[in-house]
């Protein structure tokens, strides 16, 4: 909040990473600016999903600099590296939730690591997250494998939300959900960014939710950021892998209407 | 971090509270009790005006901890004011106060020996359950066999001598180390108590017809249901949970047939030969500490022996070997299909095939006992 309106929360430049000694990104430079949704495409088997994985640490790169709030991953020592684990959370692609926990005990496994609060305020925590993201309360009690696929994307979401992140991962959230509810995600993944200010990268696949929900686009080709910027520079470019996917079949004609005009 | 203050002025039978600094996630420890305290007034409270103008952060904690002081001055018949929430935060102030924030109450807990006595009944209703269980993927097998012997080219070979690798020839070298370890000790200890009477020569008895008949199939089918049995109870379990059996199906396969009749008669082909690996292994391991510890000659050995045990000694192990076989194999795959979507409840399914094998192992073992009792074998 010191810095400017369009500060960078997340700053990625020149990342190489070899996965089994085949380069799979190859020079990556990309900004998450604080506030904004930033949607992630590119084809199946890019590195979409390497290059999440590199931010938040689980992948080993090669070189480059990757900045979370200032601060340079490589050179963060523990302390530092335990508090941007807190600002920021992650929802994975099949919800990764704990199949030996509830629900509620999910959602408040960061709560009760990080911040040591009474019982009754975790517990009110964890049923107001789930709330937030639109769930009644009485899935607290539920185990994940009694939940539906949309249900764990959303109880997924509280728990990433649970420690009220800056910044949200989400990996292909809206994959696996039919159009009405990944709608719904979309609508949620805004009101949530608007109501808590968090920044938003999301990996994903789905037309829909780059056009409803992300504010800005960064497209992966041959291990490189091949465009970055808005919907209409991604509309207009003559790249043609970006041609074929922006009005490819899949792309709906309104769009186009209603980026002209 | 900045700290988080609420300083509270009383104002006749009103407070005027004043809230200052960062609402958030790092402070909600240290502002709970504050919260707690104002909404315990100790003298009647009629209303409350909050101002959090100096507020310069809040989050969800902050938002939600307001919003329960809120509701509790409410249920008190107080009323309430926030003035200075700054615009930013209002919609999150919104999505908080829009929740219900409230657990339906709990089912009441049961008076414990009702309980207990309900979790007794449900074990034995498992236990018949899992008796049924057995029969019916017994019968299955059966059929599966039939439709097999009748049709040979659906026969899934490759993947039984697959699996009689990994169950069988694999399983040669432990199998081998442990019957020869126990036919060692079973001779030491005898030797050692034997020689008392000055009868260590009988030892040679004891170790043959101990070893033959009983201790070599048990040792061996105890090794097989923990090594094997768990891995089929695994495998066929976490193909459960990521439906690939319900794929099978959808494909028109039995999964009886391609999955359980192959790991089933894998086990029935490599229990008996390891059975009789292991029995010699452990009888070479007797004789060698017959020799060594007790000065019995080998030779001396090898004629006690031939006369201490017959071809009936070593029939009744190797009998019982196919039959432990298909149970250490059917409880294995009748757990392995009865795991749900958890992971916890493949860890659960795995432990009780590996007890529930051996526990049927040792319980056949007894009435084959009994059986080549009365029979004169």
């Amino acid at each position: 909040m010191a810095n400017g309106p369009t500060d960078a929360v997340i700053r990625v430049r020149d990342v190489v990473v070899d996965v089994e000694s085949h380069r799979v990104l190859n020079g990556i430079d990309v900004d998450l600016y604080r506030g904004e949704i930033l949607g992630f495409v590119g084809a199946s088997g890019a590195g979409k999903s390497v290059l999440t994985r590199t931010i938040i640490g689980l992948m080993p790169k090669r070189q480059g600099l990757i900045e979370a709030f200032g601060v340079d991953l490589d050179k963060a020592n523990d302390s530092q590296k335990r508090t941007i684990d807190r600002r920021w959370g992650v929802l994975f692609q099949q919800g990764a939730l704990f199949s030996s926990l509830t629900v509620g005990k999910n959602v408040e496994f960061p709560i009760r690591e990080y911040l040591r609060l009474s019982n009754r305020l975790t517990t009110e925590m964890a049923i107001a997250k789930l709330e937030m993201v639109g769930l009644k309360p009485d899935v607290y009690r539920d185990y994940p494998s009694e939940l539906s696929g949309g249900m764990i994307k959303r109880v997924a979401l509280a728990r990433a939300l649970a420690l009220d992140p800056e910044i949200l991962f989400l990996d292909e959230p809206t994959s696996g959900l039919d159009p009405i509810s990944a709608a719904e995600f979309d609508q949620l993944i805004l009101t949530l960014q608007q109501t808590l200010g968090i920044s938003v990268f999301m990996v994903t696949h789905d037309l829909d939710s780059l056009h409803r929900a992300c504010d800005r686009i960064a497209v992966l080709g041959d291990g490189k950021i091949i465009e970055a910027g808005t919907m209409e520079k991604m509309m207009a470019s003559q790249h043609p892998w970006l041609k074929s996917y922006f009005h490819g079949v899949r792309a709906h004609a309104d769009w186009q209407v209603a980026v002209k005009g | 971090m900045t700290v988080a203050t609420l300083l509270t002025k009383q104002r006749g039978d009103g407070l005027d509270l004043f809230a200052s600094g960062s609402w958030t996630a790092e402070n909600a420890r240290a502002l709970e009790p504050l919260i707690d305290a104002v909404t315990r007034p100790n003298f009647p409270l009629r209303s409350v005006a909050i101002d959090l103008a100096q507020v310069d952060h809040i989050d969800t904690y902050g938002a939600w901890l307001l919003e329960r002081a809120l509701r509790i001055w409410s249920k008190q018949g107080c009323g309430a004011k926030i003035t200075g929430l700054s615009e930013d935060y209002r919609s999150l102030f919104e999505k908080i106060r829009s929740g219900t924030h409230e657990l339906t109450a709990k089912p009441p807990r049961p008076n414990p020996i009702f309980a207990t006595l309900e979790s007794v009944g449900r074990t034995m209703a498992a236990v018949g359950s899992d008796i049924q269980l057995l029969a019916q993927m017994a019968g299955a097998l059966v059929l599966a066999l039939a439709r097999v012997s009748v049709r040979p080219t659906r026969f899934r070979f490759t993947s039984m001598v697959n699996h009689l690798e990994r169950v069988g020839w694999l399983a040669v070298p432990i199998i081998v180390l442990i019957t020869f370890l126990i036919g060692s000790i079973l001779a030491q200890q005898g030797i050692f108590h034997f020689r008392k009477f000055g009868a260590e020569v009988y030892v040679v008895d004891m170790v043959g017809v101990l070893v033959l008949r009983e201790v070599g199939v048990l040792i061996v089918c105890i090794m097989v249901a923990g090594r094997s049995g768990s891995a089929y109870t695994a495998e066929l379990g976490s193909m459960k949970m990521r439906e690939e059996i319900d794929a099978l199906r959808t494909m028109g396969f039995d999964p009886i047939e391609v999955l359980i009749l192959p790991r089933i008669l894998a086990l029935v082909i490599a229990v008996p030969i390891l059975t009789f690996l292991g029995s010699m292994a452990a009888l070479y391991g007797g004789g060698l500490v017959a020799w060594l510890y007790g000065g019995i000659d080998p030779v001396v050995f090898i004629s006690r022996l031939r006369e201490a045990i017959s071809v009936e000694t070593f029939e009744v192990g190797m009998i019982k070997a196919p039959f432990m076989a298909v149970i250490i194999g059917l409880v294995a795959c009748v757990e392995g299909l009865q795991v749900r979507g958890s992971a916890e409840s493949l860890g659960a399914k795995t432990t009780s095939s590996v007890v529930k094998s051996i526990f049927l192992v040792i319980v056949l073992d007894g009435a084959f006992a009994i059986f080549f009792a009365s029979i004169g074998m």
